[in-house]
């Protein structure tokens, strides 16, 4: 397969829409309104078809004049219905913007019935014929949507850098913005306006679905793989690029619909994003679980060696069923803690027994004497407890209790340091 | 601990709450409110859940409507001095999964006095650090801020206080959910304030600390309860008028102003 530059056009318009859409989307998943971006570009639609009414063209300027002042009212309404009735905001919100979405399908049917303004067109778009509907640019023929599209995407990038201070600022504390000055209502409803203008601006390229995908994917994926938002939007803005030249490329491949196809791509970013987030994806947790589930093992086993150690018979050498059991071992034995038989701990082995074992006792004491739980009680929860005690608590416990037998009248093992020289 | 700069206050008296009413859905939730607050002192906010501690606050700094009465900060509205005003939002107002570091969020303490567009500079990020040092957190500068504990996050956002290098500053429960080791370093901080001629309102809990750290208390039960010197206004007599039960009466005028008609 060939790609053709009517290819490249498809594939370049579908990128600008994801960074046009996708870097202001970045503040909507911050301040997680995703669902108002959402809503807004279904609501806008009888702006669209009231400007086309009044003007009688499908002129971009009326187009845009048209679509801010509905998506500011959805936000507006929605938010007057809320406040002064019991609705709760995520509802009247569901409300307005189905109610107007229908209103505008209404108004075009009635009042544009012989026009070519279609709400189909609206929810599915038409990415494939971009290369066909072109306008001259400095003697060049370029697709009027890629125009469009560029000019969107400059125009929210330039905001966005213009005033990255203040939106973050909104974005993290409202209150303190307007106690400041930069009037977080003005702010808010601006990020709307742009929000409103880059929807319509993209409606008629790639169709609302996409719009939505747009304006919600590239931001929640990237907030999952970075905590700086300078980051955060620079990798938006990729992952949207990534996902329309990709998801155009499958589309070719199995000739499928094209909006349809980058808008499952953004879907997989999101989910490989929530796998493999640094912070908290899904593959670091499972890590984390399991080496902490090692660790506890490891240390359970070394306890037991050494209360057999300390002459306690009765309790059972360790059975090493599982792999987690045989990694611990396999894990004492390296650091040189288990005798040859592996039956017994070397002197190194000891001294860790020392301080675990001390703490385990330790915190004995302290659920004995300072909650005043009978010495039955103490071992299970010190059992538990006894892996999370840092140096820092466990010299804390010692101060306090120094000189203490545990409630089981067993001495507190004293770390190598401490002991009298024999 | 570098010292903060000693200011004089332009007036004696900081805030003027002059005849304030504030309602919530037409509901008032504060009724009628005279305070003076000197300039120069630590000044509490004390009264039950729901006595309109919060409110006050946010009606002072123009973040709520009023519903009559004004407000003046150093003799002037609000709007003319803002640039001497300082605000701590109760720490559960942000979302700390946000994501900047600990020296971003005390960056933004000088957005006020940068104005639109001006990024912040060198002598903006010495000071937030400087702030950051002040409450003992210059080694979590560079932490995103959910990786802080509670009392941590709390410094952080005093630490943003600092850096606004206000004249007067309004905290919101600063000493809610904090550890021991925070509570000394907010109320050091809060003393060194005083020291260097600022002034400080908080909304306070612990009715026990109130005569330790406070030199002045408003104490607030949906109306004016009393407010005054902490020697002279935090007394039994006051706290069981401001505590002692909500004014029923009160309560039901409220209701029926919401509803617009008797019960």
């Amino acid at each position: 397969m060939s790609i053709s530059s009517a290819d490249a056009w498809v594939a370049a318009t579908a990128a600008l829409c994801g960074v046009a859409c996708g870097v202001p989307g970045v503040y909507l998943v911050l301040r997680r309104m995703s669902l108002l971006g959402d809503a807004i570009s279904h609501a806008v639609l009888p702006g669209l078809a009231a400007a086309f009414i009044l003007t009688g063209t499908r002129g971009l300027f009326p187009m845009l004049a048209g679509a801010m002042i509905t998506g500011i009212a959805t936000a507006a309404i929605s938010s007057f219905i809320s406040r002064h009735s019991k609705v709760p905001e995520d509802a009247s919100l569901g409300v307005v913007f189905s109610s107007l979405f229908a209103l505008g399908v209404i108004m075009i049917t009635l009042a544009a019935r012989d026009v070519d303004l279609d709400a189909n067109c609206v929810l599915y778009g038409n990415i494939e014929f971009t290369p066909l509907d072109t306008v001259r640019l400095a003697g060049l023929a370029l697709p009027r949507s890629f125009v469009t599209l560029a000019c969107f995407a400059s125009l929210n990038i330039a905001l966005v850098s213009v005033f990255y201070k203040e939106l973050k600022l909104v974005a993290f504390d409202g209150a303190l913005a307007t106690a400041m000055g930069f009037s977080a209502g003005i702010i808010h409803y601006a990020l709307l306006c742009v929000v409103a203008a880059t929807t319509v601006a993209s409606f008629e390229a790639v169709g609302s679905v996409l719009v939505v995908a747009m304006l919600a994917a590239p931001g929640t994926a990237a907030t999952l793989l970075s905590d700086k938002l300078s980051r955060i939007l620079w990798i938006a803005a990729l992952l949207a690029i990534a996902a329309a030249v990709g998801g155009y490329a499958l589309a070719v491949v199995f000739n499928t619909p094209v909006a349809a196809v980058i808008s499952v791509v953004l879907g997989a970013q999101v989910a490989l994003a929530v796998i493999f987030s640094p912070r908290d994806g899904l593959v670091i947790q499972l890590w984390r679980q399991t080496s902490l589930k090692l660790r506890i093992r490891e240390e359970d086993l070394l306890g037991r060696l050494y209360r057999r150690q300390e002459g306690r018979t009765e309790i059972e050498p360790p059975a090493l069923r599982g792999l987690i059991s045989w990694l611990a071992f396999r894990r004492l034995r390296r650091k040189g803690l288990l005798d040859a038989p592996g039956t017994g701990l070397t002197p190194a082995g000891s001294r860790a027994g020392d301080r675990l074992i001390g703490s385990h006792r330790l915190w004995e004491i302290f659920l004995n004497q300072r909650l005043g739980l009978p010495p039955d009680h103490v071992h299970d929860p010190s059992e538990r407890m006894e892996h999370f005690i840092s140096p820092a608590m466990e010299q804390e416990l010692r101060a306090e209790f120094d000189g203490l037998k545990d409630p089981q009248g067993r001495e507190i093992p004293q770390p190598e340091r401490d002991r009298p020289a024999s | 601990m570098s010292p903060i700069s000693p200011i004089t206050a332009p007036t004696d008296i900081a805030v003027e709450v002059h005849d304030v009413t504030v309602a919530y859905h037409r509901r008032p939730v504060l009724w009628d409110v005279d305070v003076l607050i000197p300039a120069g002192k630590l000044v509490a906010i004390v009264g039950p859940n729901g006595a309109g501690k919060s409110t006050l606050l946010k009606a002072i700094l123009g973040l709520v409507p009023l519903a009559s009465g004004k407000v003046e900060i150093f003799g002037r509205p609000l709007r003319e001095e803002r640039g001497l005003v300082g605000y701590v939002p109760q720490r559960e107002s942000v979302d700390w999964d946000f994501p900047v570091s600990a020296l971003d969020v005390v960056l933004m303490g000088r957005y006020g006095r940068l104005g639109w567009l001006r990024r912040p500079g060198p002598a903006d990020k010495a000071a937030a650090l400087k702030a950051l040092d002040d409450v003992a957190m210059r080694p979590f500068a560079d932490r995103q801020i959910s990786q802080l504990s509670g009392g941590q996050q709390q410094r952080v956002f005093l630490a943003r206080a600092l850096a606004q290098d206000a004249m007067l500053y309004f905290m919101d429960e600063p000493f809610a959910g904090v550890d021991a080791a925070t509570e000394r370093a907010i109320i050091d901080v809060l003393r060194r304030l005083r020291q260097a001629g600022r002034t400080v309102v908080a909304v306070h809990h612990d009715l026990q600390t109130v005569p330790e750290y406070f030199d002045h208390v408003v104490m607030l039960n949906l109306r004016l309860v009393a407010s005054g010197s902490t020697q002279e206004a935090f007394t039994h007599e006051n706290l069981q008028k401001t505590y002692g039960g909500r004014l029923t009466l009160l309560d039901q005028a409220a209701e029926a102003v919401r509803r617009g008609g008797p019960l």
